[in-house]
């Protein structure tokens, strides 16, 4: 039989979401509902010390005391904080070797597209992944290869375990529990996530990389990382994450501390496809996740995304430059189709002499969709020589979409040079028509030029990535013009 | 809320006052507003910036003053002038011989039309917007122009504000109606006299009809010791062109809401805007051009030089709405800071929910150019002299934009008076 017309459409409905699926694995979940009482069996399931327990209690008290923030540029229905599970591990043996790994298991990684198999890594580049189902990590690679230069990489709780007095130091330091709404649900809740250490002077010969899944229902995902590169170390760390298809809203809200000292540099990307929701907005993950960095001097903090996916995305990665000549970069591309919103941006706060920091952002936003980009500039007084450059462009795909851009510019300091500029426009007619002349078709020349109008961010992204990311940039405005 | 007047004085307003072209329905629910409203701290999104303390915290009356000698404050020689002091009209120095075609009026007069009642308090939003609905239960007088179809004013009309006294309050409201294909040129100056902590919190409102072209100058040089709220809430018919140009140049406080709407197709719009602040002076200059309708056209500039201790902050916010296809938006926002203790803050946005637009805007904040100022003073120029050049050719960017010599000329003066271009 051959290909019809039907198959085509099939396929094209299939792709809109490749990774709606469900992994039927046992998993071990606690009962719904947020209380001391559920904090104190996280902690417990988890094995912790008391500091840890005391941390997150304190936590909670603070975050009963918050309100949920308004401010942002998106209308959601608030989650039912007492209607999520907090906990939800998948049931497992400790895995000796890959091959004790339940074939389930790693059907699921396959269709993912991770490989976790070190002997059967691609030639060149190497990637060291931690995979974090639901509430916990599942399995890291390349563990011992990494720990021979002294580079920790491991799963959150292996690091509250093996490496209590680096996590004690760290942790809290760039994001305080107070610092946002859900910061302190998270440093509440927090399951697992990833820990990593780069020692003085090494220069990490790999991509570390966390997966991060969510696949149960009902469940919220609440991860912490914690990046921590010595003087004069550098490291380049991918996050991923996906979602199977459902109809309710799932909660992710994650933090993100980078530490980058004396003349380290960390370079972090992201590329975010979580479930969007359906055609109708039905659906889909809302992303609250709270990303920053600390540079100290000389150091260089970069930041990647792209962000295609999640019903409701709230993400600022920030950079404080708090030491003299460090430097903070953001690059993002956010795409929004039907009916997602989107409200990103960065934050670079300068403190130190010389500091310099550059913010490229590209919305794409297509469908019913909202992208906002909010940025925050902010010179202090010391800041003598601060350099800021902003470029924020956006493009609009429908007439029914929106893109909003709320920059916040701040200086305290007569040596600093800022600027910042935005665009919004279409794409031109003109550029289309040039495409079609040439034989290509109309949808296309739109991915071509978006993955143009794109590509200052995606030069950024490590080789991998970058092919993914335009892969998912093509699905993510299938269909989004009319 | 009351508080910032006496009580006696409120009873004065509202039996001694006036009803006139201000309904009494609008003034009661600003009342209303009043009794539950509190004073926005920094917390509030459009105040993020602005702290209201040095208002907030004192009692101001209402006074009603004299001023002798008005010539230092007339900004054109040829043109009508109406002088209100502290907030009421004082006819006796005011012009006399008005043009025809113009209808110009005080809005406490009964001479009011129906489409003049209609007019005031249309697009004022009193909710959550304490300054407006303190201007609309306590207005005494202020003036009403209207510039009657047709006709083409070849005289400039000023509108000379000038506050006196210590504490005063001027609650001033203003209502400038350019009818269908009428063109004018309105001067609004703002000066003070022998005032020390005084609060000028203005309103215009402006409706700009079909094909009329409607140029406003404002100038603000009240003493740096007063505080300023002013407000200029602009409604725009098809094929119309507004331009405003907002000069700064004294004043402790100042906060000038411009609110634009333009609801016709074919519109032009240009808001130009400058500030040079010294001392410990704050302005905060919150713009807002929303384009309702499609085909429109809309052109943002201001400029600032911040200095000593003073804050600059600008807030300009251009919002598409759906359906309003093919505007072209620009916004631009450049600001030189000349010491380490001043601060600016900006916040150029752009909300845009129509896919066929051109929409920009750009802010930058450094410092004079020191190989520039090396290569000046290398041509014979002192360090002094070569630094005044450079800030005004960057000044004078904004100061160009106003078409009418005279005004150029005084805001020129001005400059001198205030800064001797010593910046």
């Amino acid at each position: 039989m051959s290909y019809t017309e039907n198959d085509l459409a099939e396929d094209l409905q299939n792709q809109e979401y490749k990774y709606g699926f469900v992994s039927n694995l046992e998993s071990e979940k606690i009962p719904k509902g947020l209380s001391e009482d559920i904090i104190r069996l996280i902690s417990a399931k988890k094995e912790e010390p008391q500091w840890l327990l005391d941390y997150r209690l304190k936590a909670y008290a603070i975050w009963l005391e918050m309100t949920e923030p308004e401010w942002a540029h998106v209308q959601y229905a608030k989650p039912d904080f007492q209607d999520i599970i907090y906990y939800s591990a998948v049931k497992q043996k400790k895995y000796e070797s890959w091959d004790d790994v339940e074939p389930e298991m790693k059907e699921t990684m396959k269709k993912l597209g991770i490989s976790m198999d070190e002997q059967k890594v691609l030639t060149g580049t190497n990637v060291a992944v931690d995979f974090v189902m639901d509430s916990v990590s599942v399995a890291t690679s390349f563990k011992s290869k990494l720990s021979e230069l002294g580079i920790i990489f491991c799963s959150f709780s292996e690091g509250v375990k093996n490496h209590p007095e680096l996590i004690k130091k760290y942790m809290g330091s760039v994001v305080p529990t107070t610092d946002n709404f859900y910061a302190a649900l998270n440093s509440a809740v927090f399951t697992d996530g990833s820990f990593c250490y780069i020692p003085k002077g090494v220069r990490c010969p790999m991509e570390l990389s966390t997966y991060f899944r969510i696949n149960e229902q009902g469940t919220g995902q609440f991860e912490r990382t914690l990046v921590v590169a010595d003087q004069g170390s550098y490291v380049s760390y991918l996050e991923g994450c996906t979602a199977p298809m459902r109809d309710e809203n799932q909660l992710h809200a994650a933090v993100v501390e980078l530490i980058a000292m004396d003349d380290a540099e960390i370079k972090y990307s992201t590329v975010q496809n979580w479930y969007p929701g359906d055609k109708d907005g039905k659906g889909g993950i809302f992303n609250f996740v709270t990303k920053r960095g600390i540079c100290e001097k000389n150091a260089k903090i970069s930041w990647t995304q792209v962000e295609t996916g999640s019903a409701v995305t709230w993400k600022y990665p920030s950079c404080i430059l708090k030491g003299d000549n460090s430097v903070g970069e953001f690059y993002s591309v956010a795409v929004t189709n039907h009916h997602q919103q989107a409200d990103t941006g960065t934050k670079m706060i300068h403190l130190g002499k010389n500091t310099k920091s550059t913010i490229i952002s590209k919305g794409v936003s297509g469908g019913k969709s909202n992208n906002s980009y909010r940025g925050l500039v902010q010179i202090h007084k010391g800041a003598t020589n601060a350099r800021n450059f902003s470029q924020c462009d956006s493009l609009l795909m429908s007439d029914e979409c929106g893109a909003h851009t709320f920059p916040y510019i701040e200086c305290k300091n007569s040596s600093a040079k800022i600027e910042h500029e935005a665009t919004t426009s279409k794409i031109g007619e003109d550029q289309i028509f040039y495409c079609q002349q040439r034989g290509i078709s109309s949808e296309k020349a739109i991915s071509l030029i978006v993955n143009g109008y794109c590509k200052e961010v995606l030069n950024q992204l490590p080789m991998e990535f970058a092919v993914e990311a335009q892969k998912l940039l093509a699905i993510s405005l299938d269909n989004s013009v009319g | 809320m009351s508080e910032l007047l006496n009580s006696t004085e409120i009873d004065l307003i509202n039996t001694n006052g006036y009803t006139g072209v201000l309904a009494a329905e609008q003034k009661q629910k600003a009342s209303k507003i009043l009794e539950t409203i509190q004073f926005p701290t920094t917390r509030t999104e459009a105040w993020k910036y602005t702290r209201l303390g040095k208002i907030s915290n004192k009692k101001f009356s209402i006074q009603k003053g004299s001023v002798s000698d008005i010539s230092e404050y007339v900004i054109s020689k040829d043109a009508y002038t109406i002088v209100l002091i502290n907030g009421i009209i004082d006819t006796s120095l005011s012009s006399t011989d008005l043009p025809e075609g113009v209808i110009c009026s005080s809005i406490k007069d009964t001479i009011s039309t129906e489409k003049l009642n209609s007019l005031v308090g249309k697009n004022l939003k009193l909710e959550n917007e304490i300054f407006h609905s303190l201007n609309t239960q306590n207005a005494l007088d202020g003036s009403i122009l209207l510039i009657k179809e047709k006709t083409i004013l070849e005289k400039s009309i000023q509108l000379i504000h000038i506050l006196t006294g210590e504490h005063t309050i001027s609650n001033v409201r203003n209502l400038i109606v350019s009818e269908k294909n009428s063109q004018a040129h309105i001067i609004q100056g703002f000066f003070s006299e022998n005032a020390t902590e005084s609060f000028t919190n203005s309103v215009t409102e402006i409706f700009v009809e079909e094909n009329a072209h409607l140029t406003l100058d404002k100038i603000q040089f009240e003493d740096d010791s007063c505080y300023q709220v002013s407000t200029e809430q602009v409604e725009q018919a098809k094929n119309s062109t507004f331009t405003i140009n907002t000069i700064t140049l004294n004043g402790a406080l100042v906060r000038n809401n411009l609110n634009i709407k333009v609801i016709g197709q074919n519109c032009c719009t240009n808001l130009n805007g400058a500030y040079l602040l010294k001392g410990n002076q704050h302005v905060d200059n919150h713009t807002m051009v929303d384009h309702i309708a499609a085909h429109c056209e809309s052109h943002e500039l201001y400029k600032g030089v911040v200095n000593d201790k003073s804050t600059a902050v600008f807030n300009g916010k251009v919002f598409v709405r759906k359906d309003a296809q093919k505007i072209n938006a620009f916004q631009s926002n450049a600001n030189v800071l000349l010491s380490d203790d001043a601060t600016i803050n900006s916040k150029p946005e752009l909300e845009i929910y129509a896919d066929d637009v051109k929409c920009s805007h750009g802010s930058t904040t450094g410092q004079l150019d020191e190989e520039a100022v090396f290569y000046l003073r290398a041509r014979g120029l002192s360090e002094k002299s070569a630094r005044k050049l450079m800030i005004s050719a960057f000044i004078d960017d904004v100061i160009n934009k106003i078409e009418n010599k005279e005004v150029k000329t005084f805001v020129f003066g001005l400059l001198q008076k205030r800064f001797d271009w010593e910046i």
